[in-house]
């Protein structure tokens, strides 16, 4: 006869000295654990309801500014820094951490419309509604001295007087030319006084421009005009455009595939084309219920951060239809301009107010280091979430929002209106011949009509 | 050809397990010797044996897979498409090491009672297998004798370490099975009738002859449960920290012990019954009536979801196999019946006596009638159950419960002269899991268990029948007419919450009672007036229906002749 019965010895499976970690085993059979679908349910509701406990997404607010914030630059190699211009001239530059102002640069008479840094971090440019663009010296040294003296204003490097006002500009990302958008495009060198190209293709004012990241020599630019114009510098000529129902404020390209941007637009939503194909727009975003003042893509390329006149900042999914988080204060008035960290962490906002705000691009993300334990627990609650935010509790739990109350009011309206034509149309097609009626998409029939 | 079985496991371990089918070692040296043959022939070529190291590792795989992949040919959306496609893949992926880690990473492995020439397992006795294992587990075998306090019964908590006995004439007693302590024991001085473990060690709930009460470790009282009136049978349902029981008026109650709530309480209307279970998989409580019939019941409806004719007499004792799909009854004619729960059809019909029944986590089922217990095994997983040991004890012990200790190969019995333990290699699993069940746990893990624990409280509504449903899509059923009952709820509900309307005060003289019961008489009336109207018409299309079908019954030339009902 053979017989085995089971016996565990203790010393197995204890541990041996009290400094030791406690053993833990693990057998994964699914027999051992019953209803683990039911359990995962609850997991995700308590994980929804956590979130929502946690969700603190604004950090803090960066005064100084006298007058509204019109435009900010990010400073690639340098992340903690931000630059912010105003409607007085003022430009100042921030440090997120502490949140205070580093440097100044005085020096502009008006408002300075656009503000710009290059890749190598060495250069700041600025353009204003004074005619001029202004380029100041940022190397990291510079910026090293000047924290010594709080408040220290700088010199700029150099002025150039044009025709007309400027009402933005943008570096190439791979070279050392930098853009102006204002009654014409510019195309300039550092070094040089004078633009070194100029391109004109309609006769209304260009009011954003951005470059493209990964073809250093492609620009979009939007006009006053309804369109979206893409030139390209070596052949100096406009490439394509294209002309929508209403005029588009704000331009951003997709750092991960440079052929997609996106535009956002004067009638509450926002655009994302293809550069290659614009005749019809690859997704349309909806949420914002006034115009979309300005937009900024994340670095990992998945999400992007828009602010509108509404008095809200919202994060949108690169390919999905509506924002996953809204962000909006009392004391946020209508915000001019948006920008995405470096480290897709957080979200600068600057607004009417004169302050920038500083929010966490995940409302309730902890902070800081966050150990392994930690962090493995917080990607099983995300999984675990994710997987059941279909069901109708989870679901109402992770998708609730507090509104302002005119953003609500003004959300329904938009509703209302939009199913009431909706409703209109859907009885003249079924009132009608099959086929005379044809409905276009709506990424369609924003578009007016694209011009070579 | 003699292939020990000892050499066997310990042998390279993908020899072995080509040998052997996974997970089931093979008790008998027959089987092994058919297994041989059937699979490898010695000596074995690696390609034979790769070969069934991949089916074997397949049949793992679709274990951890839960379930079929998800059919993508009929989704349309691209993106959807490329989304789940991913998704599957890293199922399979997950599948797979789950099943490596289950082959090579697992710390122990399973008992087992091999005979050999002529000897049958089921003629082994206890005896000599206590000669031939470990002392420790040797030490597990043993009979305590209590003849005055009456028959006992048994709870092991989940862990298996910790024991609550319970004898018939008041004697409470709590014993760690590990260094086999008795950590406590009360005497009660009334009838105790079950004893049930609540989620750990410290609380158990006694079932005494008036309420239940449930106690601490340290034997102190804490609370005395007088809603449930003389229960019969505790069962706990670990998931959903509810204490069901059934008392002598065949009332079936479920209390929260979190919150003390009572989420049901429902008359089964089948008369006196003791025996209750609770199936593990799903969490639903079945009966078994005196008429035959098993029922069985979930927390949020007063009617039973099943009702099931399981004997032709009453019902003597009801067990569930671990995986939920098994269910073993028997009743009086002497007869064990295995059914599968999927379908409710008998699988199996074993002719034994058994007054107490159990399932072990390997799936060996115990029956004990009189002083005999038998231990019935499906040795090739096909579930065809027969006869793997048996165990006599003295003449005059009666035995009144048996329990398998999880975890363990032991099995406990609670007879009327008191309890004994004896072993039956294979019955317990082998390899634990922490975050499940740990037999040596520390009073910190377990702490930070039952907190964990708690926060994964699932809702008593999650208990059914198939509990993988949860998170799936309702198919969209077609609309029943509301039977009568339901008709009369919603007006009832109606009438209340007409009732429950709170009018504004009036003043300056006008808020005379009268006019205020008048008031609310109107409301009621309001309410009750849709259903009402409902029902008129109803009893005129009823009334229709009748006046007209004699007559398109008749043939036309003959319906001049069709009696007119005085209208």
């Amino acid at each position: 006869m053979k017989v085995k019965v089971i016996s565990r010895s203790t010393d197995e499976f204890t541990r041996e000295r009290s400094q030791d970690l406690q053993r833990v085993f693990r057998n994964f059979d699914p027999s051992l654990r019953s209803q683990e679908k039911a359990v995962e349910y609850v997991r995700a509701l308590n994980a929804a309801k956590l979130d929502k406990i946690f969700a603190r997404p604004f950090i803090g607010a960066m005064d100084g500014h006298r007058d509204s914030i019109k435009c900010m630059a990010k400073n690639p190699n340098y992340l903690k820094a931000i630059f912010s211009g105003s409607d007085d001239g003022d430009i100042r530059l921030w440090d997120m951490a502490s949140r205070r102002t580093v440097c100044q640069f005085p020096g502009h008479q008006g408002a300075v419309q656009g503000l710009t840094v290059s890749t190598d971090g060495s250069i700041l440019v600025s353009c204003g509604s004074d005619c001029t663009v202004r380029l100041w010296n940022v190397s990291d040294a510079n910026l090293a001295d000047s924290d010594n003296l709080s408040d220290n204003s700088a010199k700029p490097q150099a002025v150039y007087v044009w025709k007309n006002a400027f009402r933005a500009v943008d570096h190439q990302w791979d070279g050392d030319l930098f853009a102006t958008a204002g009654a014409q495009v510019d195309i300039w060198n550092h070094n040089r006084s004078q633009p070194v190209n100029t391109f004109d293709w309609g006769s209304d004012t260009t009011i954003s421009i951005r470059f493209n990241p990964g073809e250093p020599n492609i620009l979009a630019t939007s006009a006053n005009d309804r369109s979206i114009t893409l030139y390209d510098l070596r052949m100096s000529s406009p490439a394509r455009k294209v002309i929508m129902r209403t005029k588009t404020n704000s331009i951003a390209w997709n750092p991960m595939e440079p052929m997609n941007f996106t535009a956002a637009n004067e009638d509450c939503n926002c655009y994302s084309y293809d550069a290659r194909k614009l005749e019809e727009a690859k997704c349309v975003h909806k949420d914002h219920v006034s115009a979309v003042m300005d937009i900024d893509f994340s670095p990992t390329g998945r999400e992007f951060v828009t602010g509108s006149y509404d008095r809200t900042v919202r994060i949108f999914q690169y390919n999905g239809g509506h924002s996953r988080e809204i962000y909006h204060t009392k004391r946020m008035q209508r915000v001019f301009c948006v920008k995405y960290s470096c480290d897709a962490s957080y979200v600068i906002s600057g607004s009417d107010d004169t302050n920038l705000r500083l929010w966490k691009a995940k409302a309730s993300e902890q902070l800081g280091v966050v150990l392994p334990r930690e962090r493995k627990k917080h990607e099983y609650l995300e999984a675990v979430k994710n997987r059941y935010k279909h069901l109708p509790e989870v679901k109402r739990i992770v998708r609730h929002r507090h509104l302002p109350k005119p953003v609500y009011k003004a959300a329904n309206l938009r509703r209302t209106m939009i199913e009431a034509e909706r409703r209109k149309e859907q009885r003249r097609k079924a009132h009608s011949a099959p086929g005379s009626i044809v409905t276009e998409p709506v990424r369609k029939r924003r578009i007016i009509k694209e011009v070579e | 050809m003699k292939f020990p079985m000892k050499w066997a496991v310990s042998l390279h371990r993908q020899f072995a397990a080509s040998i052997l089918k996974f997970q089931q070692p093979n008790f008998t040296r027959l089987r092994l010797s058919r297994g041989l043959s059937s699979k490898a022939k010695p000596p074995v070529t690696m390609g034979a044996k790769k070969e069934n190291s991949d089916d074997e590792m397949d049949e793992k795989v679709k274990k951890y897979l839960r379930g079929d992949a998800a059919n993508l040919e009929g989704v349309k959306d691209k993106k959807l498409k490329g989304q789940l496609a991913v998704r599957e893949d890293l199922y399979g992926k997950s599948a797979k090491t789950a099943a490596k880690i289950e082959k090579w990473l697992l710390p122990s492995e399973g008992g087992y009672l091999e005979a050999e020439g002529i000897e049958k397992t089921w003629r082994i006795k206890q005896e000599s297998i206590a000669r031939e294992v470990d002392i420790l587990s040797s030490r597990n075998q043993y009979d305590i004798v209590l003849p005055e306090l009456g028959p006992y019964t048994l709870d092991f908590t989940s862990n298996g370490r910790y024991m609550a006995a319970a004898g018939r004439k008041g004697h409470l007693a709590i014993v760690d099975m590990k260094t086999l302590n008795l950590i406590k024991e009360i005497q009660v001085r009334e009838t105790v009738r079950d004893v049930a473990y609540l989620h750990n060690e410290l609380f158990f709930a006694a079932a005494q002859k008036k309420y239940p009460y449930i106690y601490n470790r340290e034997g102190t009282e804490l609370h005395c449960l007088k809603e449930h009136g003389p229960v019969l049978r505790l069962q706990f349902l670990k998931n959903h920290f509810l204490l069901a029981s059934i008392n002598k008026f065949g009332q079936l109650r479920y209390q929260d012990v979190t919150m003390g709530e009572m989420i049901g309480n429902f008359r089964t209307g089948l008369g006196r019954t003791d025996v209750m279970q609770v199936n593990p998989f799903n969490g639903v409580v079945a009966l078994g009536h005196s008429s035959g019939t098993v029922t069985m019941w979930k927390p949020t409806s007063s009617v039973p979801l099943v009702k099931m004719l399981c004997h032709p007499g009453p019902v003597s004792s009801l067990a569930f196999h671990p995986n939920g799909h098994l269910m073993a009854t028997s009743g009086r004619e002497n007869k064990i019946k295995i059914w599968d729960l999927r379908k409710f059809e008998v699988i199996q019909t074993l002719p034994c006596h058994a007054k107490t029944l159990n399932f072990s986590q390997k799936g060996l089922l115990a029956a004990g009638t009189g002083s005999f217990i038998q231990i019935l095994a499906d040795f090739s997983g096909s579930q065809n159950y027969s006869s793997y040991m048996t165990h006599s004890m003295a003449k005059g012990y009666q035995v009144g419960k048996v329990l398998f200790r999880p975890y363990e190969d032991i099995l406990g019995i609670g007879h009327s002269m008191g309890w004994s333990s004896i072993l039956i290699p294979g019955s317990g699993e082998p390899n634990f899991d922490s975050w499940v069940a740990n037999p040596f746990e520390t009073s910190k893990q377990r702490r930070e268990k039952e907190v964990h624990s708690l926060l994964d409280k699932l809702p008593p509504e999650t208990i059914m029948l198939d509990p993988t449903k949860v998170g799936t899509v309702r198919v969209p059923q077609k609309k029943e007419k509301p039977t009568k009952k339901d008709i009369e709820a919603e007006m009832e509900a109606a009438i209340e919450t007409a009732k429950g309307t709170e009018f504004k005060k009036k003043t300056k003289g006008r808020n005379k009672p009268s006019k205020r019961a008048t008031k609310r008489r109107e409301m009621i009336d309001k309410a009750k007036r849709p259903f009402l109207e409902q029902q008129t018409q109803e009893r005129e299309t009823s009334r229709k229906k009748q006046k007209t079908n004699p007559e398109t019954e008749m043939p036309k030339s003959l319906q001049r002749f069709v009696r007119q009902k005085a209208t």
